[in-house]
């Protein structure tokens, strides 16, 4: 008797997006990234095309970068005290967009202004060719102000920016169609919120082929299991045809990784967990593999060794990345 | 749900009226607005509007394809009326509809096969609507094993079980319901089930809402398509609303505007 054949068909896949614009397409970076193009569920190659090789973008701060833990403090050294020398030394760790942060506009985190905001942002596109990712401190208020100011500046440079959710989106969704800026939209790891997200910025007239979902994640140990179950369900309902749920997935993987003991904690705070300059990139690296079988697109990464073996998987589904 | 729009059809008098003054903007704009009302197909049904049913037919989807590209769906009973305007029809396309007779099926099935056209069986022979529940499984088994000696992908068959009006026929609801049951379990993957749902309400009152109704029983039985009013926007949203409950949609809050912006 012949094996059944229990491959499933897909009608649909994930929208592509590209990031970044060269100077022939307005803007001034040296490459572009395309990410998304799915066709079946993350890492099955025989269910349908893979897609574009996910992207590895690495997070810059633009300030507060002392706070980070030990082994990242190590690998990036006094690039930390200006975001456009961590966003040089995130490119030589293989980051093929930066993620720039913009924490220390939050009110309660250093209250930087719209204006330091645009002289940061400006600062990193100076300073690298990878296109940007940029993203606000999470305080409507605050992001309301800033993003609006940033997405002006950077106009032409086709960035992601982000977060709009559920309860604060008209004004960056204004901002972005504005300046022709993609859109990172939130929502806490509920598959219901991160379509309803995405309709509301549909109706204010934001092409659904523009977002990247933000589901919001967690780290291998801290309920990666759930995070997994939510993914695949919003990938099988966009290869079912929901064009509310076929956008590109980012997760944010080195906030998420690295806020756990096990990344985080030095020698002497969790003795008996092996060494930390192993113990961290380990966390992260496998965290962020488990993502990609989960259907991520982009990756929001922190420490090189873990960029590198992360890549190392990467390779082993998409052959050597072009470089 | 998939819903085929039934509003192009020439029993309807602005239908007729434009089939016989050549006047395409009405059926554009009733393409465009059922569409828009969140139909995944259109049915075209020359009804008695004109004694060229092949002519008015094209001439139909000619106007349609000005505007839309979702299926349409061919209604037309003659078999040398449909052999004429399915290869002709650009896009794609539904062949409404078969009964289950072998030598029928044995032309029309290869027709949507050779033309990559889907098909709507119906569970009905020279013999008329079954009374019950058992000959209409019979038949949609024979449609079964006909698109498998044919080649046709079960995922381009709809049967239909034939819904009647229920002030004619009180039995016949609960016949459909019983056989979708059975009807389902004959095929891995399963066909698509259809009605013609607005035959169920003919000449009753309260049409709207025994429509409603039965489309949310039926879809419980494993109904998944249906010829009805896309305009009906109360029917369209228990239809949106079925497919949620079956687990074939993700919720939103705004689930019914999600289901109309696809």
């Amino acid at each position: 008797m012949a094996v059944p054949d229990i491959k499933e068909k897909w009608s649909a896949t994930i929208n592509t997006v590209t990031i970044g614009a060269t100077s022939e397409q307005g803007g001034t970076r040296s490459s572009t990234v395309s990410v998304g193009g799915a066709g079946g569920l993350g890492a099955l190659s025989f269910e349908g095309p893979l897609g574009n090789r996910p992207a590895i973008a690495v997070e810059v701060w633009d300030s507060g970068g002392e706070s980070l833990p030990a082994a990242l403090r190590e690998v990036y050294g006094d690039s930390l005290n200006s975001a456009a020398d961590w966003a040089k030394k995130a490119v030589e760790f293989g980051a093929e967009l930066i993620c720039l942060k913009l924490q220390g506009t939050h009110p309660d985190g250093g209250d930087r202004s719209a204006q330091q905001a645009c002289d940061d942002v400006k600062a990193v596109l100076g300073a690298v060719g990878v296109p940007l990712i940029v993203w606000g401190s999470g305080v409507h208020d605050k992001d309301n102000e800033v993003l609006p100011r940033f997405c002006h500046v950077a106009s032409g440079e086709n960035c992601i920016v982000g977060t709009i959710t559920e309860k604060n989106y008209r004004t960056l969704v204004a901002a972005c169609l504005a300046d022709k800026h993609k859109i990172l939209a939130e929502s806490p790891l509920d598959i219901n919120i991160a379509k309803q997200v995405n309709i509301l910025a549909s109706d204010v007239g934001f092409a659904l082929e523009n977002i990247v979902i933000f589901p919001t994640t967690a780290s291998l140990g801290y309920g990666l299991e759930y995070v997994y179950s939510i993914m695949e369900r919003c990938r099988l309902a966009a290869l079912t045809g929901d064009k509310l749920l076929q956008q590109p997935v980012l997760c944010n993987v080195g906030f998420e990784a690295w806020r756990a003991k096990e990344a985080r904690g030095s020698d002497e705070e969790v003795p008996g967990f092996g060494p930390a300059q192993k113990r961290g990139p380990l966390w992260e690296a496998t965290t962020a593999t488990n993502l990609f079988q989960s259907g991520a697109d982009i990756f929001v990464m922190r420490h090189p060794q873990a960029i590198k073996m992360l890549n190392e998987s990467l390779d082993e589904y998409y052959g050597p990345r072009e470089s | 749900m998939y819903v085929i729009g039934e509003l192009i059809n020439g029993m309807f008098s602005n239908v007729k009226k434009a089939i016989q003054e050549k006047d395409g903007q009405i059926i554009q704009e009733l393409a465009k607005a059922q569409e828009q009302a969140g139909a995944w197909a259109l049915d075209v049904n020359v009804g008695p509007a004109s004694r060229d049913a092949v002519g008015a037919m094209l001439w139909l989807v000619e106007n349609i394809r000005k505007v839309s590209d979702i299926p349409v769906a061919i209604d037309n009973a003659k078999w040398d009326i449909m052999q004429e305007v399915i290869p002709q029809v650009p896009g794609e396309k539904i062949i409404n509809s078969s009964k289950a007779d072998e030598d029928l099926l044995d032309k029309y099935v290869p027709l949507a096969a050779v033309n990559n056209a889907s098909l709507i069986g119906l569970t009905l022979d020279q013999a008329g609507v079954p009374n019950d529940v058992d000959k209409r499984v019979e038949l949609a088994a024979a449609i079964l094993t006909k698109c498998a000696e044919h080649g046709l992908d079960v995922g381009k068959l709809f049967i239909d079980p034939i819904i009647l009006p229920i002030n004619v026929a009180p039995q016949q609801a609960d016949n459909v319901l019983c056989s979708l049951e059975q009807m389902k379990m004959l095929h891995d993957p399963a066909p698509h089930f259809l009605l013609g749902l607005s035959n169920l309400s003919q000449n009753c009152a309260n049409r709207s809402l025994i429509n409603r109704v039965y489309l949310a029983m039926a879809r419980g039985s494993g109904l998944d398509a249906a010829i009805m009013d896309p305009l009906d926007s109360e029917l369209m949203d228990v239809a949106i609303t079925t497919d949620l409950l079956c687990g074939a949609t993700i919720y939103c809050d705004s689930f019914l505007e999600a289901a109309r912006s696809k």
